[in-house]
């Protein structure tokens, strides 16, 4: 009985990880506000990055400001491979990276493993 | 609290419960021990390995996964449970839980030192920067620091000093060592007139230059980029790994609970056992070294052949150079000096003199030719006026009055030529000389015949190509009878010749159809060439819209270092694919071992013991990739 009872909470906790990480789940994406002649947005670096998806308006220059609360190592660069930038992110200090928004396009950034991603939406 | 804290705090709270391991079968039983190794442990989970919980937990609320999610979850279960275990007087396995932090931290110092070892070479490339130069301020000559020298600036370099900035010497001589920029390691004696390139040493002689290049736009700046970019750029086959952590993760997470399930549900094994298989499937499946497989192979790839003064782009080039089939070569520049000479004049001096006032304002290497013999001469050329270019064919204009034109053999289609200069023409050309025609009023007056010698290099670059199996090909605007001529000088197998200058990509193409093609061109003529080839490579010395539009960069302009760019790339890529496979195979072979599917002939993994093969992989992986600095090519 008791096996039965290990063996159904398995199976169900099975479909609970292929629901919480293989199931479509909202994005949390942020359009850049617009100041003056430039576009800024804060990056939460913690368990991946907050937010994973940013809109920048083209032409206007662009800063992302990293700040690193997570102290895994995995996630102590970012790379922006387009951009030829990997700059070290060292932890709880915010770092301002420059972004190139002259050209619209979809440019793709990811943590030195190449284990965490997010993306920039130039338009 | 940093990695290396961690690891030491991890470690010496570990080792207590390693000698109380030894002691065990010795049936020495030290009083109270699974109360000491719950407080030892408790501390190594809360110090060094609650920031792996806090990193899990956080990408999890975010439906994301990594390797601190096996790591959290592996030692959390062995922990919790062996709380449990002690409560009801079961075994404990405390120490699985220190143990597999303690190696998983190990693998992380090493490797950290590791990364940055593999990263040195843009650092190192800045470093060679000149701090400062001495410039010639209001008839004075000033110490400035390096950012504040400015184009037009004229600065005095002393022997033993670093050139500052790109520019053109305007007085005095001196060898030079360019071996930091051009990877070339002889030192190059410079004159008044000839460019100086930042960063490099002036050896013995005093000389003042001109400031041409400064800040970002210098060579150095520029090869520093590249370089960023080349080793921040992902190589396609890494786009295997990039799925990695979302998906393999999870995937790991369900075959642990299955392989609890089995052990426990259908194999009757107690349940410690079934945990115990579940944390070790868990902890030996970390896929660190699937990610650092490629990046670090390419950061050490692409830095070491930036020093020997071949820039690559990027990691798609050197996948694509691993199937490359036929190597084809610009002639001009390329494989040949690019500095034309007229070497024969046939006709009278009016010949030279039409031809110069024609070719004034062009920048051709032709044409160049042609103006340093009417200068040496000493003939004054008159100005032409409506100039029109025939393309691919030369250029027309009216000179004195009267209808001038200067071009290649296939203006012959519009004009008619006498026999005897026709005879003349074929026995130049034999001679691996270009012929350019000359003609005034609608009739030819004269050849010049011009010719530009192939580089000492080029012929050992041929014989080592060949060597590698790879068939070469010359692609030139020049008539067969030139081009076949400089080809057998050098040793190319194949000649395609009279190639209009819009028509060299649509030659590429035609060649591709026998396999990838890399393409090596310096002219801005050569730059859809070489984005229409496999591979592009660029001579340093060429335009910047050729080095815009190539894959590699040869900064040295010496035809050798094609092959030398090719066996570089080549073992770059190969221990990219080395990389990837040992870590596929060790994730592959040690998931089912940990899971005990083996464990009916003994086979088994115990958490701790995973850890260790863990960190194992991750450090042979990077070290493998440093060890490319070493590989002979």
């Amino acid at each position: 009985m008791a096996k039965l009872i290990v063996l159904i909470a398995g199976v169900a906790l099975i479909g609970f990880i292929i629901w919480w990480f293989f199931g479509n789940h909202a994005v949390d994406s942020e359009a850049a506000s617009v100041e003056g002649n430039q576009q800024t947005v804060a990056v939460t670096v913690k368990g991946g990055y907050s937010p994973e998806v940013i809109e920048l308006k083209r032409g206007v220059p662009a800063t992302l400001n990293f700040t690193r609360l997570d102290s895994s190592s995995c996630l102590d660069h970012v790379v922006f491979p387009d951009f030829g930038v990997n700059q070290e992110l060292p932890q709880n200090q915010t770092e301002s990276i420059a972004i190139d928004t002259s050209k619209p396009g979809e440019y793709a950034w990811a943590c030195g493993m190449d284990m965490f991603h997010g993306k920039l939406i130039v338009k | 609290m940093s990695i290396t804290k961690r690891f030491w705090t991890a470690l010496v709270l570990s080792v207590p419960m390693l000698i109380n391991m030894v002691l065990m079968p010795l049936h020495i039983e030290v009083p109270g021990s699974k109360w000491i190794q719950f407080g030892l442990t408790t501390v190594i989970m809360i110090v060094a390995a609650g920031p792996f919980i806090q990193s899990a937990w956080a990408s999890a609320k975010k439906h994301h996964s990594n390797m601190d999610t096996l790591v959290a979850i592996g030692t959390a279960t062995a922990y919790i449970y062996s709380i449990y275990a002690m409560l009801t007087n079961q075994p404990v396995y405390f120490e699985s839980a220190a143990f597999v932090i303690t190696f998983v931290l190990l693998g992380q110092v090493f490797e950290e030192r590791m990364r940055s070892n593999a990263s040195g070479a843009v650092a190192k490339l800045v470093d060679l920067q000149a701090k400062d130069a001495e410039v010639l301020r209001g008839g004075k000559v000033v110490r400035v620091p390096l950012d504040q020298v400015v184009q037009g600036d004229l600065i005095r370099v002393r022997p033993g000093q670093k050139v500052a900035v790109d520019g053109e010497i305007v007085d005095g001589s001196s060898t030079i060592d360019e071996s930091m920029v051009t990877g070339e390691s002889m030192p190059v004696t410079k004159h008044a007139g000839d460019k100086v390139i930042g960063a490099t040493i002036n050896n013995t002689g005093t000389f003042t230059f001109r400031a041409e290049k400064v800040g970002s736009d210098t060579m150095l700046a520029q090869i520093v980029e590249l370089v960023k970019k080349a080793q921040t750029s992902h190589a396609p086959i890494q786009k295997l790994t990039d799925k990695v952590a979302d998906v393999f993760v999870p995937i790991v997470l369900i075959i642990a609970l299955a392989t609890f399930l089995v052990w426990y549900v259908a194999l009757g094994a107690t349940l410690a056992h079934a945990l115990i298989f579940a944390v070790a499937v868990v902890v030996i499946a970390c896929p660190c070294a699937l990610g650092l497989a490629t990046p670090t192979a390419l950061m050490v790839g692409t830095g070491r052949s930036a020093k020997m003064g071949i820039l690559i782009k990027n990691g798609e080039v050197l996948e694509e150079v691993n199937d490359v089939r036929t190597v084809v070569f610009d002639k001009t520049g390329t494989i040949t000096a690019g500095k034309p000479v007229v070497t024969d004049i046939v006709g009278d001096n009016q010949v030279i003199r039409v031809a110069a006032s024609l070719e004034a304002s062009s920048e051709h290497p032709l044409a160049e030719a042609v103006m340093a013999k009417a200068k040496a001469m000493q003939i004054e050329a008159p100005v032409a006026t409506d100039f029109a270019a025939i393309s691919g064919k030369g250029v027309r204009a009216t000179v004195e009055g009267q209808e001038a034109f200067v071009g290649s053999e296939k203006l012959l289609e519009d004009y008619l030529v006498s026999d005897a200069l026709r005879e003349k023409m074929a026995q130049l050309q034999d001679e691996a000389k270009t012929v350019v025609f000359v003609g005034l009023g609608g009739k030819v007056i004269g050849l010049i015949a011009i010719q530009d010698a192939p580089k000492a290099t080029s012929k050992e670059a041929m014989a080592a190509l060949h060597k590698r199996g790879l068939k070469t090909v010359m692609l030139t605007g020049d008539n067969e009878r030139v081009a076949r001529a400089i080809a057998d000088q050098v040793g190319i197998d194949d000649v395609v010749a009279g190639v209009l200058p819009g028509a060299k990509a649509e030659h590429i193409q035609r060649l591709q159809q026998d396999g990838p093609v890399a393409f090596v061109g310096d002219g801005i003529n050569d730059a859809p060439a070489l984005t229409t080839a496999d591979v592009g490579i660029a001579m340093g010395s060429g335009t910047d819209i050729a080095i815009e539009s190539g894959g590699i960069i040869l900064v040295k302009n010496d035809l050798r270092d094609v092959d030398r760019a090719l066996s570089l790339s080549k073992q770059t890529f190969n221990r990219i694919k080395l990389n990837l496979f040992w870590a596929f195979i060790y994730n592959v072979l040690g998931i089912p071992v940990a899971a005990g599917v083996f464990a009916g002939i003994g086979l088994t993994l115990s958490p701790e013991l995973a850890g260790l093969a863990m960190a194992f992989i991750s450090l042979s992986v990077v070290t493998s990739s440093v060890l490319l600095n070493r590989a002979r090519i």
